[in-house]
């Protein structure tokens, strides 16, 4: 595939309003300039919503959303722009695959598509601006295209139009070839919503082309998975025969880190996605558990008993220069690193009873304990460092529901926002790359399944609907 | 001349006598046959062997008679005089042979005595095997159990471990698994960690009792291996426990 032209970037009110600075520039000092000055008064909205229980209504919202007018984006379906038979097929992929893509991204708005005129465009010449940059559909911005199979190649044209601005609206325009084929189509429509993505969502990546990896027992033993971040293109990446569990991949994609039952007990593995293999790693004795990566890639920490109680072990990435960093009773594990420094790690910690969420400084120093009561688990280190996701029971114990939820709390402040409300036990949140969005495992649905949801708690979807399936793990990039 | 009619006279009468005699002949009734000789009477005999035999094997029975028309076995029946035949009754049997003869009749017993065969048929008696024991004794019943979220060992578990120590030293061959399991409530990674722990509470009562740390593997098998699966706290104690398992 290759990109036929993209036009120069264009700011427009709404990207005025979201990014402060160069295009070029992360929107990550927004995201947290806006975090820092809303989330106190969002968790004072949640004390007094869940005090009047009107909190089934009102969900907190955090991060992307906070006090940001979303882009109307227009999306019409892609037109056919040849005659071939397998157009029909490979456009649907297409058009569903964008929408989806864009409808959960929580940086635009799309403008239902019954609003919208009977005519759309396929190509710049028939775009009809007044039909689209008023009421009913009043979009600023148009995504329109064509696709088509001609002479044994599938094409893609697709723009993006600012249709407020009728002089010069072109922000975006790609092309795209390939062998025809359904994974093809997907790839496009991927690719091209995260282009749109990029440019309407304060310049952090898109996440339409990101892997999600998971522990699945739909082969009769648990073994890693792997799909695409919307739940399509499931396959089965392990066949260890045992139990396999909490897949972690390796920054560059390369690898996936996990821990599987084998004749001596729990051990860590590697799985190289590059040979399509397993690749070995040092036999450590006693249990290991939950291998997670350093944010450079260089690094590993994972719960071991090898030395006696659980612990939080770091080693090399190949298993060398074996460290112990917690000591003590009561077991440590489920560690995960703050991917931005690299010099901080979140644990779950047993050793004052139930568990709770600590952080520590990467050579053991400093632990802290960041949760207060209930039993708290599965943390996870938001990609701005800033936060942790986690799953926790806030109130544990004889007569009380037990329900799980995914959490957020703001490490320096300690203040935290419930982000799931839905019943069920929830539990094992992951960030997307680009922090705007969080995977999870619940059995809200009658299974353990995996959904995905904007990391404000809102745009819910479920991802897997075949055996159960845990333990999700979103790829770095 | 007087004599000579007298001889001529007796002469006359006796010649009519031997010919009335003798033309009476064929009417005369035949003499009655001489008694026939007393009869004999019949002998018998008869006898098995092996005298004993274990239940399934077989004997010969063999008999002889003499001077009998009508031989008979109880429980087999008419039989010929002389003979054998192989028996293998399941109990027991008392052989009466009968013999009936003109000169009488005649009986003979013989016994065969049949054992049962010795009831463990390859003798195993001294065979029980360490995992059978283990297999009796320990196996679940050994087992120990937690408290929700607990990996030490509470009171009324001390009983269990006594009897579990006690097993483990008379049987000292007896190398063993113990494995942690926990409940499906929480995480499955701490879950892992704390039926480690859990595992490693039982392994060290019992090294601390004596039993040598050399002779015990454990596990940690999580919430992954429930034994029961309904969501009730019932069932969520017998999930919480350390198991133990006979090392082959």
């Amino acid at each position: 595939m290759d990109c036929l032209r993209v036009n120069s970037y264009r700011d427009t009110m709404y990207l005025q309003r979201s990014l402060p600075t160069r295009m070029n520039e992360p929107a990550r000092p927004v995201f947290r300039r806006l975090y820092k000055k809303h989330l106190p008064a969002f968790v004072f909205l949640a004390s007094c919503l869940f005090a009047s229980s009107l909190w089934a209504q009102d969900w907190v919202k955090t991060g992307t959303s906070l006090g940001v007018a979303k882009v109307r984006l227009a999306v019409p379906d892609f037109k056919p722009s040849s005659g071939d038979p397998q157009n029909t097929a490979l456009l649907k992929t297409f058009n569903d695959t964008l929408w989806n893509d864009l409808n959960v991204s929580g940086v635009v708005e799309l403008v239902s598509k019954s609003f919208y005129p009977l005519q759309v465009p396929g190509t710049p010449a028939e775009v009809t601006f007044p039909a689209w940059n008023a009421p009913p559909p009043n979009a600023a911005m148009l995504a329109f295209g064509s696709l088509g199979v001609s002479g044994g190649k599938l094409a893609v044209q697709g723009w993006l139009y600012d249709v407020k601005n009728t002089q010069s609206p072109q922000i975006l325009g790609k092309q795209y070839t390939d062998t025809p084929g359904d994974a093809a189509a997907r790839m496009m429509a991927h690719r091209f919503a995260d282009e749109i993505i990029y440019r309407l969502g304060g310049g952090l990546q898109g996440i339409a082309e990101t892997q999600i990896y998971f522990v699945s027992d739909r082969s009769g033993h648990k073994e890693i998975w792997a799909m695409d971040y919307d739940g399509s293109n499931q396959r089965q990446i392990t066949h260890v025969g045992s139990i396999a569990l909490s897949p972690r991949v390796s920054p560059d994609g390369s690898r996936v880190a996990f821990s599987a039952l084998t004749k001596s007990g729990w051990d860590i593995m590697m799985f190289s996605l590059d040979l399509n293999k397993m690749v070995s790693f040092p036999h450590l004795g006693g249990t290991n558990l939950s291998p997670a990566w350093s944010g450079d890639g260089t690094k590993l920490a994972f719960s071991s008993s090898r030395a006696g109680d659980p612990s939080i072990f770091i080693s090399d990435a190949t298993g060398a220069n074996l460290h112990r960093m917690t000591t003590g009773k009561g077991p440590d594990v489920s560690p995960v690193w703050n991917r931005k420094t690299n010099a901080q790690i979140a644990f779950v910690s047993g050793r004052t009873g139930l568990p709770q969420i600590y952080t520590m400084e990467a050579d053991g120093t400093n632990q802290q304990r960041m949760t207060d009561q209930g039993y708290a688990v599965s943390p996870n280190w938001a990609p701005n460092g800033q936060f942790l996701a986690f799953a926790w029971v806030r109130k544990y114990g004889p007569g009380e529901p037990g329900a799980s939820d995914i959490y957020l709390m703001d490490i320096a402040s300690k203040q935290w926002v419930q982000l799931t409300h839905d019943g069920g036990r929830n539990d094992f949140p992951s960030w997307s790359p680009d922090g705007r969005h969080m995977v999870f495992q619940s059995n809200r649905s009658g299974s353990l399944q995996l959904w995905s949801m904007l990391a404000d708690g809102s745009k819910v979807q479920q991802l897997t609907f075949t055996g159960h399936n845990s333990q999700p793990n979103w790829s770095w990039k | 001349m007087k004599q000579t009619n007298v001889k001529w006279y007796a002469l006359a009468v006796v010649l009519a006598a031997v010919l009335t005699l003798g033309g009476c002949a064929k009417k005369a009734t035949p003499p009655p046959p001489p008694p026939p000789p007393p009869a004999a009477a019949p002998t018998a005999s008869i006898s098995v062997n092996p005298a004993t035999i274990q239940g399934g094997q077989s004997a010969s029975l063999t008999w002889q008679t003499s001077n009998a028309t009508d031989v008979s076995i109880d429980g087999i029946g008419a039989v010929q005089p002389n003979g054998s035949q192989s028996v293998s009754p399941t109990d027991s049997t008392t052989y009466h042979l009968t013999a009936k003869g003109a000169g009488g009749t005649q009986e003979a017993t013989a016994r065969l005595t049949v054992t049962q065969p010795p009831p463990p048929p390859p003798p195993p008696t001294p065979n029980i095997t360490d995992e059978d024991l283990f297999n009796q004794q320990i196996k679940d019943k050994g087992d120990i159990y937690f408290d929700y979220d607990k990996a030490d060992i509470r009171g009324d578990q001390q009983s269990t471990i006594q009897a579990d120590v006690a097993f483990f030293n008379a049987h000292p061959n007896i190398n063993f698994t113990v494995e942690g399991h926990c409940d499906e409530r929480g995480s499955t990674e701490y879950n892992l960690a704390l039926g480690d722990s859990r595992a490693s509470s039982v392994k060290n009562a019992l090294t601390a009792a004596g039993i040598s740390a050399s002779r015990i593997k454990t596990i940690s098998y999580g919430k992954e291996k429930p034994f029961c699966t309904e969501s009730n706290e019932a069932c969520w104690q017998q999930n919480r426990r350390g198991h133990f398992v006979y090392q082959k």
